[in-house]
């Protein structure tokens, strides 16, 4: 091989590496530009929309200007309960039992990946369940069963809590030195009460950010509520009635044809953005700071 | 730990037993010390309460997933005894026109066929496009990027998986489907039109492209962290010992990286997938909603997700709302098996490294 040949190989893996690298600069300009794009748009859209009366009044009838998506905004936070009712309880249980008592089990293996399967299965699907568990059966002696109702919209959302708050939660138990479970058991204290009181409390400031993580991603689901808590153009904060949610009447507005209620639905795309910003911010800082101190 | 194991002196005449003490040490949980703080405990009948509690917790897991399978199974009977499989393949054919039709509920004609075209059509569309983004995105963040800039760029495309689907949906509405209809569309219909992929028959820009540039990037996180995550895992020994070699950083990124991560990789990949197949609220504002099946990408269709969230709330009878539910299973039962894949595959190379924090 002459040395001109050489030259010429050198020069263009050169070559190619400068073009890579300028390919993954362009990808990552391409992947921030649609996100810049929507926050902006948002921003713009939403920030000239939103007034006093959006927090305050309930929407006004089909056709008529003004109006507020209060009803809708209380009604979040009721299925927002209602799901962690459900959700919290059973997903920091299941995480202790992976941290605390099934460590390295086959069991707890077979958890943690039924945990992480049942987190990629379809928002839909869940509304489908919820409807064929509470919306679908008439029984006499239950009486809130059978109708649409919050109650079969929280339970969706319950639903989907779990495998997120199970995930994280054992993730922040494993972080805590086992030092001090035997510290606490060295004082006699049984398990039960040295896992509640010692590690879980160590851990908290990570359980409940993993909690606000949940929190904030079914916040803003729209597809298992439409028809299990279906949406209310009135005020309604009864758990055996239709009630309104922030992300449906976001998603009712959008496909209307009345320019005032798209105003509206940009709005309300705001107000939950914004709460969500929040809880990720907030979730990244205390992560990255180290849940427990000296410890990471 | 490593250290400390090379401190020890090795006992020179039993070598066997070594690694098992050091694996003692290194497992407290089974430490003498708390076997017996255990054993002498007084409050043995509420511990074994706890630990059945929170057992319970943990199996209501499974138990969630058999109830979803169960209901799904059992609410979709009605379809199923009907029309069988052939729910998923089959067009009825109009007796006055002869055109094929899928979706009829006024006359209880029900196929998935279009649904089903659907939904792989916009998810093959958002792959095509966002795999080679997302891997870009991955190699710059993990290999190239400067310091202060890795934190928050990672920062933002973790919150573009944040955003809910709802508000992609809106910005896909009076955003994207403009800007389609206005230059994207007669732009390719232009140049690709002799393909017959690209026909210029709807003036609306809904449709399976719309739907797929939406579900491109809201699929684009999760395939670039994971593979983020991939490729830290390869070891640091990997890049050196190609560079030293005499690789370009590309030659190191190809060989060194991209080779050993690619089961990964391809894991990220199908998660992705699965996420594209359940989306919903966004397919649903923008693919169009009308149950046929067109070449041409430019034109409405309909998803699997996007017909059960228009018309199951208000389904006009039972053979409908089972046909749907059963829509729903076959949802249920294919990003199960999707999701279940990529994980082996994600876990099969990540297993063993800790987790990095950036």
């Amino acid at each position: 091989m002459s040395i001109s040949t050489l030259q010429f190989r050198s020069r263009l893996r050169a070559a190619t590496d400068h073009a890579v690298t300028g390919l993954a600069i362009l990808a990552t300009i391409l992947v921030i530009a649609p996100l810049a794009a929507i926050f902006a748009y948002l921003i713009y859209k939403g920030a000239s929309s939103l007034n006093w009366d959006f927090f305050t009044k309930v929407p006004a009838p089909e056709g008529e200007l003004g109006g507020g998506m209060a009803n809708a905004i209380v009604g979040s936070g009721v299925l927002l309960g209602v799901a962690s009712v459900i959700g919290v309880p059973i997903g920091i249980g299941s995480g202790i039992y992976l941290a605390e008592f099934g460590r390295g089990t086959k069991l707890a293996n077979a958890v943690r990946f039924t945990a992480d399967v049942l987190n990629g299965v379809p928002s839909i699907v869940m509304g489908v369940t919820a409807y064929a568990l509470i919306v679908f059966p008439h029984i006499a002696f239950l009486p809130f069963l059978g109708h649409f109702s919050a109650l079969s919209g929280g339970v969706a959302l319950g639903i989907m809590m779990i495998p997120t708050v199970c995930r994280s939660s054992e993730e922040m138990l494993l972080m805590v030195p086992h030092v001090i479970r035997e510290a606490a058991l060295g004082l006699g204290v049984p398990n039960w009460r040295s896992t509640l009181s010692i590690t879980v409390k160590t851990a908290s400031p990570g359980i409940i950010t993993g909690c606000m993580l949940a929190f904030a991603r079914v916040a803003g689901e729209t597809a298992p509520l439409l028809f299990t808590a279906l949406g209310n153009q009135f005020w309604s904060t009864s758990l055996n009635e239709p009630i309104a949610a922030l992300p449906l009447q976001i998603f009712n507005y959008a496909i209307s044809p009345y320019e005032d209620q798209h105003r509206l639905a940009w709005a309300g795309a705001l107000v939950l953005i914004v709460l969500i910003v929040l809880a990720v911010s907030l979730v990244r800082y205390v992560t990255s700071r180290g849940v427990l101190k000296g410890n990471s | 730990m490593p250290e400390m194991r090379i401190s020890q002196p090795l006992p020179q005449s039993d070598p066997g037993s070594f690694p098992e003490q050091a694996e003692e040490a290194l497992q407290p949980t089974h430490s003498e010390i708390r076997r017996y703080l255990l054993s002498r405990g007084n409050s043995a009948v509420a511990d074994r309460l706890f630990k059945l509690l929170m057992l319970l917790c943990a199996l209501s897991i499974f138990m969630i997933v058999a109830l979803i399978a169960y209901q799904l199974v059992d609410k979709s009977q009605l379809n199923w005894a009907q029309s069988g499989i052939k729910f998923f393949y089959t067009a009825f054919s109009d007796p006055y026109t002869n055109q094929p039709q899928y979706w009829d509920p006024v006359n209880g004609h029900f196929s998935a066929l279009p649904f089903v075209y659907g939904t792989l059509v916009s998810s093959f569309l958002a792959l095509l496009l966002a795999v080679p983004l997302a891997i870009g995105v991955a190699i710059f963040l993990t290999e190239m990027c400067p310091g202060f800039l890795r934190g928050p760029l990672a920062f933002l495309t973790e919150l573009l998986a944040a955003i809910p689907s709802i508000i992609y949906g809106l910005w896909a509405i009076f955003v994207l489907v403009p800007l389609l209809r206005q230059y994207v569309n007669p732009a390719l219909v232009n140049t690709f039109g002799w393909s017959g992929l690209f026909a210029d028959d709807n003036p609306t820009g809904l449709g399976y492209v719309a739907a797929g540039i939406i579900l491109a990037i809201m699929i684009l996180p999760i395939i670039s962290s994971l593979t983020r995550e991939v490729m830290t895992a390869v070891p640091h020994s990997q890049r050196e010992a190609v560079l030293a070699l005499g690789a370009t950083r590309w030659e190191m990124i190809r060989t060194g990286v991209l080779r050993n991560a690619r089961i990964g990789i391809v894991g990220a990949i199908i998660l992705g997938l699965g996420r594209a197949l359940g989306e919903t609220m966004a397919v649903t504002m923008v693919i169009g909603n009308t149950p046929e099946i067109h070449k041409s990408l430019l034109s409405n269709g309909a998803s699997m997700a996007s017909v059960i969230a228009n018309e199951f709330a208000e389904a006009t009878s039972d053979l409908h709302r089972s046909a749907l539910v059963e829509i729903g299973l076959a949802l249920f039962v294919v990003t199960i098996i999707v999701n279940a894949i990529a994980q082996l595959l994600v876990w099969a190379v990540t297993r063993g490294t800790p987790r990095q924090v950036h």
